[in-house]
């Protein structure tokens, strides 16, 4: 089949997404009301609350919640075939995402603004949310310690994406202080900003770095590994003006230019798709399609993440109550999109399927890697770039969208901490700096211990980071569904996705355990324990709070 | 005309820019400020709470000037009232 018609079935579906199932959940379900006094106008302050324009909140909505996870998930989920990947993708952002999202916002938003995890404790019980601290926390060390052995398995593989990656850190440095003083406006630092990235990007492959294969006996995937944090944990205690917030932008403009590329290069092009529709030759050792699939492509179908992102700062800055079916729902399409991106690349950007094959050797491999090599031969055959120079772009793309994350789930994590500080009274860790030691501690504690000294063990936790991020969501969808119920509207589309999740997060998690079990492998075994812990702990959370409410409604219908 | 549209249209787009420029870190760096602010204030009150301040000759000036954020500190900080002896606010 030929890229180009994938393309137009998934953007097409899902648009038609957009117009139909989101206008039927905001009208018939949400029941948006444009009257509505939002949060941003209640309790308008110039700091959190502010009404946003609402193309303004989506841009920032949307490039929050993109990550490098929905392309590190489809580009590994593509090993059973490009068919299962690209079906979940696209009706996970259609029923799944899309509601989630937008459901996150809403709940937010008529609860003056509240996170998810405070609305737990309200709408659901106080046991969910302390539940509720351990899946954010779960979930924000294995995003660190995955996004930082993507990384440097990427700047290993691609040697000539290290001078503009490193760069474009000094090119935020300085747009940051450009902006801060007031030298200059900001559309003038943009332009500038991304030709010297572009620059950087274009040097990059004659200026190639290298690190030594081992240093003190340490290899140098763990040295980049070490490197990384270290950056991470200088970068998350900056003020945010000076590093943060620059670099964020110029990864905005990155994702606009980056998306527009590959799409561009594809309908210039018309790549085949050479990898098979259904692999039924998988690799030996490849875990069964159902319902590994569901936890291997989290972001781009459904990801919890984006209800942290949707009741903690969106729905503080909403205009009109109306808007959310934009922001929320169009938000978790622009990352659908991304994703599809991912598929297209990295199914059709092989020669021949022997080429694919000998990529996807066994379950795990592909990711990031093969993103990168698929979409650099696209955008050579679609837009005559150097293939050397396209692969640079496209690593330098998925570098700062993981590094940014990286700094932020860091910069999360220590606030975990010091609130721990404070709730348990221990003072040196409501300090910044022990507190960020801590986080970054235990980030690289798993990063080395799941894999062994190489730190290569990080992509092993990547399934089990996609059941956290599920339950995560399973979560928020919790919140909406009660509350929908408490309102008496319909339930199933909210409650259908839940329970999908959760028969498949368990189902997924006990698959992995009994493959922990087999490997002798208990420091994953135990941290899955933990996590299935979590996960039948919120399935019976939810159908306790679930049959009350409905025998509570019947009850009040009866009288 | 043509250039003036253009012109407009640049101006436009500048101020969408600095909007998704700004958007998310606002809250971030407003309440950086205000607890820079707040520290300062602290240093021009010092003398109230029974710190010595050397420059006070100076900060007595400022402390009119800074009676209202006083009030939204108070405020913040969970005291109806002004917590210091000798200095109401409100």
């Amino acid at each position: 089949m030929n890229a180009i018609l994938l393309m137009l079935l998934g953007l097409g579906a899902m648009f038609l997404g957009y117009v139909i199932y989101s206008k039927f959940i905001a009208e018939k379900i949400f029941k948006l009301d444009p009257n509505f006094r939002t949060p941003a106008h209640e309790f308008e302050d110039g700091i959190d609350f502010v009404p946003t324009n609402k193309y303004v909140l989506w841009g920032h909505h949307f490039t929050s919640v993109a990550g490098a996870a929905p392309i590190i998930g489809p580009a590994i989920a593509v090993i059973w075939g490009w068919v299962p990947a690209f079906l979940w993708v696209v009706f996970g952002t259609i029923f799944f995402a899309g509601v989630h999202d937008a459901g996150a916002i809403w709940a937010s938003n008529r609860n003056k603004a509240r996170s998810i995890g405070a609305l737990t404790g309200d709408v659901v019980g106080k046991r969910s949310q302390s539940l509720f601290m351990i899946v954010i926390f779960l979930v924000l060390l294995m995003v660190n310690a995955v996004f930082a052995t993507a990384i440097s398995g990427l700047l290993i593989n691609f040697p000539s994406s290290v001078v503009p990656v490193w760069g474009a850190i000094f090119v935020a440095l300085i747009i940051g202080q450009v902006i801060f003083r007031k030298w200059m406006n900001l559309g003038t630092v943009s332009i500038l900003g991304v030709i010297a990235l572009y620059a950087l990007i274009y040097a990059g492959p004659s200026f190639p770095i290298e690190l030594p294969e081992t240093v003190f006996g340490v290899s140098d995937n763990a040295q980049w590994i070490l490197v990384l944090f270290a950056y991470a944990a200088i970068a998350s205690l900056l003020p945010v003006w000076m590093l943060l917030q620059p670099r964020d932008y110029i990864n905005g403009l990155q994702l606009f230019i980056g998306l527009f590329l590959v799409y561009g290069a594809v309908l210039i092009s018309g790549p085949e798709l050479v990898a098979p529709a259904f692999n039924t030759n998988v690799p030996e050792g490849t875990p069964s399609l159902v319902p590994l699939l569901f936890v291997t492509i989290a972001c781009g179908a459904i990801s919890g993440f984006h209800g942290l992102v949707a009741s903690g700062t969106t729905s503080k800055q909403l205009d009109k109550e109306t808007d959310l079916r934009f922001v929320g729902y169009f938000g978790a399409i622009g990352e659908g999109s991304l994703s599809l991106a991912t598929i297209i690349a990295v199914t059709a950007g092989f020669a021949t399927l022997a080429d694919w094959q000998a990529v996807y050797h066994s379950f795990g491999q592909g990711g990031v890697t093969a993103f990168v090599q698929g979409g650099a031969n696209i955008l050579q055959n679609g837009l005559g770039l150097d293939v050397d120079l396209a692969q640079t772009l496209l690593t330098v793309m998925a570098v700062l969208f993981a590094g940014t994350t990286m700094d932020t789930g860091l910069r999360l994590q220590r606030y975990i901490f010091q609130e721990w500080g404070n709730i348990y009274n221990i003072k040196w860790m409501e300090k910044a700096a022990p507190a960020t030691l801590l986080a970054v501690g235990t980030c690289l504690l798993l990063a080395f211990g799941a894999g062994g000294a190489d730190g290569s063990g990080g992509l092993l936790i990547w399934p089990l980071f996609g059941t956290t991020n599920q339950l995560l969501a399973g979560l928020t969808l919790l919140v909406v569904t009660t509350m929908l119920v408490k309102l008496g509207r319909p339930m199933y589309v909210t409650l259908i996705p839940l329970l999908f999740l959760l028969v498949m997060t368990i189902y997924a998690l006990l698959i992995q355990l009994m493959g922990f079990y087999h490997k002798s492998d208990w420091f994953l075994f135990s941290l899955d324990l933990v996590v299935l812990i979590a996960a039948i702990w919120i399935a019976l959370e939810s159908a306790g709070v679930l049959t009350r409410l409905v025998r509570e409604n019947k009850a009040s219908k009866a009288s | 005309m043509k250039i003036r549209a253009i012109v407009d249209w640049v101006k436009n787009a500048n101020a969408y820019a600095t909007e998704v420029y700004n958007a998310p870190y606002r809250s971030a760096i407003a309440r950086a400020k205000r607890d820079e602010d707040d520290l300062f204030m602290m240093l021009v009150f010092s003398e109230l709470m029974g710190v010595p301040n050397p420059a006070s000759y100076y900060t007595l000036e400022l402390q009119p000037l800074l009676l209202e954020r006083f009030h939204q500190w108070h405020l913040r900080m969970g005291m109806e009232h002004s917590p210091l002896d000798g200095f109401r606010c409100c």
